[in-house]
């Protein structure tokens, strides 16, 4: 099932990955049955190939390829204006690529998405800065975040169910803020707000997280803790984690993409990279 | 003014006491009709001016409660919600004007020597058609807009300016007298309404408490959509639209909801008003009027259910006082409001009630 987005003002299709049990080619019998979930056969969640975007000119991706596998914790470093930002921003729809391939799983393109059927496909992003509705308690936050039917019509009915209050006490034990969980989220501290999207975005239960820079201004104790969460997301979902801090990068990743202006430069373990002489030259520096 | 106090109490006390004030103020609201039945000579007489002073400060703030869910509630600042206001009155008016006028045409088109009604003025002689209209013409016209506005994601001060512009191009339009609707005399001149005389004292008790029902029932309907989590994906939509996005939620259909809902509430206010004051001109659709609803909710205080309806009182009760003892300086008076509650008082009188209750 290709699913593209339509002009039809709120009829856009609510993508069910898990109803998608392996359509188009599977359909007519070429290749094996997917099984439930997300179509990633071959292993890759996110497949991103020749992606150019320029603004005025200036190329901000230029033919950049890049493959995400399943369970997989990628971390992508470079400098500033490497394009890290524009690449999450192709991924989730807010910036559609002049040219170029972005597939989720085997079968929906990304570019032909809306950034909501995005969301709702399974992809889940965490901005650079801390982005949280602060009018809202954590546990309002929370709440909005869940996994269930977004539309008008649901939002108008909605009654919290025990199994729903059960998985947000969870998270908010995970993200460690259970005695803030009815303060609004304004009034958290910096740190507090990171954990409190992350929460967010596990309260998605997306395949697919993006991070962006997710320890700015975490104290040490912080940092350590998110690295650990992370290890333990990776396996069940796919991350892909956009940090400068080298220490965390080295304390998480198994895999490390470099990018500069626009391409990448370099893939591979944090030690292979950093030992590249081209890395060493554009962004270890000199 | 002792109301201020009394809900300085409130806040101190408990949602006990608010609903005792309330049940207070919703009593005398119902008691003010029944009172202006009594004999003139009696010491509770409740004069036709009062009255209808009073109702058409109601119908002010059931337009303050609309504007407050789609500004206070969903951020998007609306300067034109008079048009709407004036569309659910004139639709009313076509009907008051059809039942003055008998079988004949109404009077204004006669001055224009037309010899037929309008095609838009088919059925008006009909009252439940008439509110067909009322519910239709605002919703429709909200609908239409709110759908291109919203699929362009326009928002914030360009959203607010052209739906200034949309009242402004309604006012000129409902000025022209080719237009239909009795250029700027607009209509006045009511004569029945459903077969009661329009000014007798019974069927202004009845319009008054049709107003007391319909403020009860937005604020019921206010009270239901701001608990509810289409209430709360409201205020995320306010604060930060582009996370409520990556959440998966399509912001599009929760603001054209709420849009068209509060453009269908003030049309239902200005088709009670115009019954009640008996005249509705296309001024009613001057960008001012929408201001002025703006800065009775900004006094009051955005994004609360209480707020608008205590600044519409307010400003009103203050202008119809101000306008008698000093015309001149009425207008000076509200910018100077403005003002100060801009600069001082950015939650409205609620946030400086709330403030004194926690001290």
């Amino acid at each position: 099932m290709r699913v593209t987005a339509t002009d039809q003002f709120m009829l856009e299709p609510i993508i069910e990955p898990n109803r998608d049990q392996g359509t188009s080619r599977d359909a007519i019998g070429l290749g094996q049955a997917a099984g439930k979930g997300l179509n990633t056969r071959h292993g890759t969640i996110l497949t991103l190939e020749d992606i150019s975007v320029s603004f005025d000119g200036f190329k901000a991706l230029n033919d950049l390829n890049l493959y995400i596998g399943v369970g997989e914790l990628r971390c992508i470093i470079g400098p500033n204006g490497a394009g890290k930002t524009t690449l999450m921003d192709v991924i989730t729809g807010k910036t559609r690529p002049s040219h170029g391939k972005a597939w989720f799983g085997e079968t929906l393109d990304l570019t032909r998405m809306s950034e909501v059927q995005i969301a709702q496909a399974g992809i889940g992003r965490k901005f650079q800065k801390p982005t949280v509705f602060e009018a809202l308690s954590v546990f309002e936050n929370l709440e909005l975040a869940q996994k269930t039917d977004k539309s008008v019509w649901a939002s108008l009915r909605a009654r919290l169910g025990g199994e729903q209050k059960d998985r947000i006490e969870e998270v908010l034990d995970t993200i460690r803020l259970s005695a803030s969980a009815q303060r609004p989220a304004g009034l958290l501290s910096h740190g507090q707000k990171q954990f409190l999207e992350i929460g967010m975005l596990l309260m998605q239960d997306p395949q697919l997280l993006l991070l962006d820079e997710p320890v700015a201004g975490m104290t040490d104790a912080e940092t350590e803790f998110t690295a650990e969460l992370f290890k333990r997301l990776a396996g069940k979902h796919s991350l892909m984690v956009v940090e400068h801090d080298m220490g965390f990068v080295g304390s998480i990743a198994d895999h490390v993409t470099v990018l500069h202006q626009g391409s990448v430069l370099a893939e591979g373990s944090l030690e292979q990279v950093q030992e590249n002489e081209r890395v060493i030259e554009v962004y270890l520096g000199r | 003014m002792n109301q201020p106090l009394m809900l300085t109490a409130a806040q101190k006390a408990g949602p006990k006491v608010t609903i005792a004030v309330g049940a207070v103020i919703l009593a005398v609201l119902l008691a003010l009709p029944l009172l202006s039945l009594l004999p003139a000579e009696s010491a509770f007489h409740v004069s036709a001016y009062t009255l209808t002073l009073v109702g058409k400060i109601l119908c002010y703030a059931i337009v303050a409660l609309a504007l407050d869910l789609v500004w206070g509630y969903a951020g998007m600042l609306s300067l034109g919600h008079g048009l709407f206001f004036a569309l659910g009155g004139y639709a009313m008016g076509m009907y008051l004007m059809r039942q003055a006028a008998g079988s004949e045409l109404p009077a204004f088109m006669t001055f224009l020597s037309w010899t037929e009604l309008p095609w838009y003025w088919v059925g008006t002689e009909h009252f439940l058609w008439a509110l067909c209209l009322v519910v239709l013409a605002p919703g429709l016209l909200a609908l239409v807009f709110g759908f291109f506005a919203f699929r362009s994601r326009i928002k914030g001060v360009y959203f607010s300016i052209m739906t200034q512009a949309l009242t402004f191009a309604g006012m000129l339009l409902f000025f022209r007298n080719e237009t239909g609707f009795g250029g700027n005399n607009g209509f006045t001149n009511f004569r029945s309404i459903l077969g009661f005389g329009i000014t007798e004292p019974g069927t202004r008790a009845v319009l008054f408490l049709a107003t007391v029902l319909l403020l009860v029932g937005s604020l019921f309907i206010g009270w239901r959509l701001a608990r509810s989590k289409f209430g709360r994906v409201l205020t995320a939509l306010r604060d930060a639209e582009n996370r409520l996005m990556f959440c998966g939620y399509d912001p599009r259909g929760f603001k054209l909801f709420v849009w068209v809902l509060s453009a269908v509430l003030c049309g239902l206010a200005g088709a009670l008003y115009v019954p009640q004051v008996g005249i509705i001109n296309p001024s009613e659709m001057s960008p001012t009027n929408s201001i002025e609803a703006a800065v009775w909710v900004a006094l009051g205080g955005r994004g609360t259910l209480i707020g608008p309806l205590l600044g519409a009182g307010v400003v009103n009760g203050m202008k119809s006082w101000f306008t008698v003892a000093f015309p001149e300086y009425w207008l000076f008076f509200l910018g100077a409001l403005f003002i100060i509650v801009t600069l001082y008082l950015p939650k409205g009188i609620i946030g400086l009630l709330k403030k004194r209750g926690e001290q």
